[in-house]
């Protein structure tokens, strides 16, 4: 790194950051959940958040995509081409989809009785306009919205390789799919960033194996960064740019998945003796 | 089915016999310091004669002995079904049509009044629909948003004079006020809270317009509602009441139409998502207030103006028309039909509001065949009895990053894509 | 003062009957999450079973010789009534759709409530059903306040009763399985606690004292009719809210202060809107305080 870089951002490799949280802190009545936790992600990065179970890992997203309005520090974005340093502290979640951060959950909250298609047609909910009004007398122009945002959807399906469960209703769909159509569901909202809580999970080698491939497809093809929660360890060590390692609200260490696999700290904290799979 | 009458027979007798603890207090005790047991026997009886039919029949198709009967019933289904495929949707709807509008030519005046009854009840659960089958949030308080509409026209004829079709359009205006009024609090609330709100919001109106002497003329209620001219023509009974039939059959054309637009437009996707799953709904960038406010204030617009055509047509108003019963009522007709679907409103609208004038017999049953209704139908197809359809897409594609699209139509078959 | 002071007495004695209604809708709700719409219904038949019983005892001649004894009898039978009632309710009913969405469930307590509305109507008739009322004349006085015989009856039942109920909740092991039922469901029947009975008996609890609520409500105002459960059955449920659902303290707490809010209500601002007042307090108490004066207390672990 210049010299200009290190006094720029101590942190960071990249200088062009998309999330910069700053001392987040979060307290549940007397406990606290988070504990002045700085992180950031820089442009088209993939930066994985790990910890054992109960670190906070999960409440992180949810503080940052404002289900929880975070009791101290900042969460600032700074999309691609808008106006950099937002603060989004304790703003609405369809705000905060609406400025570019879209998320998965750790259980899939998909809308199990609507179809593949329909689900992802919701995701570009945000980024339309036509209202009541349109809805009932179907002018051209919400005629066009609408044959739009099938087609935009159809393509993210594409992009995720879902085409073949188009028109099945969500409930329908083998696990894997599932896992794969919120990650859909999530890009159609159109996110400069991407969170993925544990996307990973419940799946076999094979699955994961396509996950880590379709990832690294997002982030190049797309130029969408991401941010991801995971338990999976070689999926982490392969997919990600930089780590950081959260135990009891804190953040324990950071770096890259070379200088994390060799931490004491974090050995000790979580991956145990030997975490070469 | 022998197998199945095993598994059941024993809580089915349990049931029975504790029906029947219960039902001999009622009956049977007398505050002459007698005791009796037969009326109770003769009624329990005729409910255990039902019921082991009921029983009986539903374990003889769950193993499949009516068979018998079922196949060649099936058959016949099926053939129909293939037949009525064949014919386009828009043959039905001419079909109904003419029926609907040749109807009042050979029926009498009071056959007519039933119908725009029926058709009032098809309004009303249409636009509850969308609150609760759409949306999916319970509200009790339904009827107190057609009660404003009613009182709506009812007054303002009194004390200004305006006519009929002036104050359509203001009814509905009221009634859309008074939906985000009541329903900005309600919203944040939880499903079961939500509920109840609603429940006391429509009791505390009710409340008002039986009390509140100087503006709602209280339990006396306002008579002499003028119906609905016809520029200008001064019409007999029979003339008008057959007026106000077309004119129900028009709005609920309308009603209908709405809704299918509604339905499967972004607003309509985002209402269904948000019955989802309100937090991933918000998560995807939904605004769960303001949507949710959407529906409930379009519901309510939907009870004002029929409740001014409810006005107009029986010509007398007061509270009483405006209770919790009625409200349960509608809901029944959603329940019952399915939640979300048009036809199936329309559906549980027929069996619950026109088949008790064919059973006048048991009309002092049919509240508490209503409330066996919700009961059953909730344990055995919560659904409802037609299960709304999602909409599907056909897409070609004839190479790999060349993709024609083209939308189908609603409830139709699931045509998969072929790449 | 003394209009005060006797609208007091009324107060609590109303306030009462609304804690023991209200206990009936916090426990279940605490247990299953669902706000019973049928308990009215429960408590409308108390009545009805009650005066059934009291005139049979009356039309015998049992009322005049033994009253107390009756009474005795008539409120045990009837609480003993009313709780099958609602086991029955509860199988029939709610067991089945514990799956089911909430929306569901919701629908099917309401079906449930018009459907023993109508039955009460049907066996009953629509007219009210008038307590015989040799019972409890007179009371005692002073000055311009009177406590009558019955209010002093029902007050100190109603005290037996919240007492009773609180040892056996706090003071009992099967009380500590219903806490525990009520607090996580799922890991009680890890230890061996069997939901489905806890949740019979809460139902039977609720619902005997809701009965014996029903019995007073019929003594106090002479007469029962069908409908008689509806408009009580959405204050004592205000009263939950208000209390805390879930929190047995706090449904008895706020019984009392429904209570009195609306015999203040009536005496001293509108006796034509005495019923708004409950709603009031529920909407307001939903929109600012959701979780009540004392705190909810549900099972709502997510798995």
């Amino acid at each position: 790194m210049s010299a200009l870089e290190t006094f720029l951002n101590t942190d960071s490799k990249s200088m062009e950051s998309i999330l910069d949280v700053k001392q987040l802190t979060m307290d549940f009545g007397g406990l606290r959940a988070l504990d002045h936790l700085d992180l950031t992600v820089a442009r088209d990065e993939i930066v994985a958040l790990i910890g054992p179970n109960g670190a906070g890992k999960t409440t992180f997203f949810n503080c940052i995509t404002g289900i929880y309005n975070p009791t101290g520090g900042d969460v600032l974005i700074s999309p691609p081409g808008k106006m950099s340093g937002q603060r989004i502290n304790g703003i609405k979640p369809n705000h905060v989809t609406e400025r570019g951060m879209a998320r998965t959950f750790q259980n899939i909250r998909l809308f199990q009785n609507m179809t593949v298609l329909e689900n992802v047609m919701i995701g570009r909910h945000c980024r339309c306009k036509s209202g009541i009004a349109g809805a009932i007398f179907r002018p051209p122009s919400t005629r066009r919205e609408e044959k739009q945002i099938v087609e935009d959807s159809y393509e993210v399906l594409e992009k995720i390789g879902l085409t073949q469960f188009v028109n099945e209703l969500a409930k329908n769909l083998p696990y894997g799919a599932q896992r794969r159509l919120e990650i859909a569901r999530a890009l159609a909202t159109d996110p400069f960033l991407l969170l993925l809580d544990e996307p990973a999970a419940g799946m076999n080698p094979q699955e994961t194996l396509e996950l880590d491939e379709l990832i690294v497809r997002i982030r190049d093809q797309e130029k969408v960064s991401i941010l991801l929660i995971e338990h999976d360890m070689k999926l982490v060590m392969s997919l990600s740019d930089r780590i950081y390692v959260m135990d009891y609200g804190k953040r324990i260490a950071e770096g890259t998945p070379e200088e994390i696999k060799n931490n004491p700290v974090v050995i000790k904290a979580y991956l145990g003796e030997d975490i070469d799979a | 089915m022998i197998q199945e009458f095993k598994k059941i027979w024993k809580p089915y007798t349990i049931g029975m016999l504790w029906l029947l603890g219960l039902l001999w207090p009622l009956l049977g005790i007398h505050p002459d310091g007698t005791l009796s047991f037969a009326k109770t026997f003769t009624v329990w009886l005729y409910i255990f004669a039902g019921t082991a039919i009921c029983l009986a029949l539903y374990l003889m198709n769950k193993s499949g002995s009516l068979g018998v009967i079922s196949s060649p019933l099936d058959g016949v289904r099926q053939n129909l079904g293939r037949t009525t495929s064949k014919v386009p949707a828009w043959v039905w709807i001419v079909v109904l049509l003419v029926f609907a509008l040749a109807y009042p030519q050979f029926t009498n005046r009071y056959a007519q009044d039933v119908a725009t009854n029926v058709l009032i009840y098809i309004c009303l659960g249409l636009g509850l629909n969308i609150v609760i089958g759409l949306a999916g949030m319970l509200d009790l308080g339904y009827i107190a948003f057609y009660g404003v509409g009613a009182y709506t026209y009812a007054l303002l004829n009194l004390h200004y004079g305006m006519s009929f079709w002036v104050c359509l359009p203001f009814a509905a205006f009221l009634a859309m006020i008074a939906g985000c009024i009541i329903g900005y609090p309600t919203l944040r609330m939880r499903g079961d809270y939500l509920a109840i709100v609603t429940l006391g919001f429509g009791e505390i109106i009710r409340l008002i317009l039986e009390n509140w002497n100087e503006f709602s003329f209280g339990p006396s209620g306002i008579a002499n509602i003028p119906r609905p001219g016809f520029f200008g023509v001064d019409m007999s009974l029979e003339a008008a009441t057959v007026y106000i039939y077309f004119l129900m059959i028009g709005l609920v054309i309308f009603t209908v139409f709405v809704v299918n637009r509604l339905q499967n437009s972004r607003i309509g996707r985002a209402w269904i998502a948000l019955r989802e799953d309100e937090i991933a709904c918000q998560a995807m960038g939904i605004d769960k207030t303001r949507t949710k406010l959407t529906a409930f204030a379009l519901g309510a617009t939907w009870a004002g103006m029929v409740g001014v055509i409810f006005a107009a047509k029986t010509t007398f108003i007061n509270p009483a028309s405006f209770t919790f019963l009625e409200s349960a009522i509608i809901l029944s007709i959603v329940v019952l039909g399915g939640m979300g679907s048009i036809i199936g409103v329309i559906i549980g609208a027929f069996i619950l509001i026109l088949l008790p004038e064919y059973l006048r017999a048991f009309s002092d049953f049919r509240m508490l065949m209503f409330g066996a209704i919700m009961v059953i139908m909730m344990v055995f197809r919560p659904g409802g009895l037609i299960q709304m359809p999602r909409r599907t897409y056909k897409f070609k594609s004839e190479s790999p990053g060349d993709t024609s699209h083209q939308v189908a139509t609603e409830g139709g078959q699931a045509d998969f894509a072929r790449s | 003062m003394e209009y005060f002071v006797q609208q007091l007495i009324n107060g609590i004695t109303l306030g009462g009957l609304y804690a023991l209604i209200a206990l009936g809708y916090t426990m279940v709700y605490g247990v299953i999450q669902l706000i019973n719409f049928a308990h009215g219904e429960f408590f409308a038949a108390g009545g009805y079973v009650g005066v059934i019983l009291l005139s049979f005892f009356a039309g015998r001649g049992f009322l005049e010789s033994h009253p107390i004894m009756c009474l005795a009898l008539s409120f045990a039978l009837t609480m003993i009534y009313c709780a099958f009632l609602a086991m029955g309710v509860e199988k029939v009913a709610y067991k089945p759709l514990r799956r089911q969405s909430r929306l569901a469930v919701l629908l099917s307590a309401l079906g449930m409530s018009i459907f023993l509305q109508n039955a009460l109507m049907l066996t009953q008739g629509v007219y009210d059903k008038a307590y015989p009322s040799e019972l409890f004349q007179g009371g005692v006085e002073f000055g311009m306040v009177t406590i009558s015989y019955l209010q002093m009856m029902m007050v100190g039942m109603t005290i037996v009763l919240l007492i009773g109920l609180n040892m056996l909740v706090f003071k009992t092991k099967i009380g500590m399985a219903m806490r525990a039922t009520a607090q996580d469901k799922v890991m009680s029947g890890l230890v061996s606690i069997s939901s489905n009975r806890i949740i019979s008996l809460t139902f039977a609890i609720g619902a005997g004292l809701a009965g014996a609520a029903g019995i007073m409500v019929g003594l106090y105002y002479g007469s029962v009719r069908y409908d008689m459960g509806f408009l009580p059955g959405i204050k004592a449920f205000a009263a939950a809210v208000l209390g805390g659902i879930g929190n047995i303290t706090g449904a008895m707490l706020g019984g009392v202060i429904i209570g009195m809010v609306e015999i203040f209500g009536a005496g001293y601002i509108s006796g034509q809107y005495k019923d708004v007042f409950a709603f009031i307090i529920l909407i307001s108490v939903l929109y600012f305080k959701p979780t009540g004066i004392m705190g909810e207390n549900i099972d709502d672990t997510r798995v």
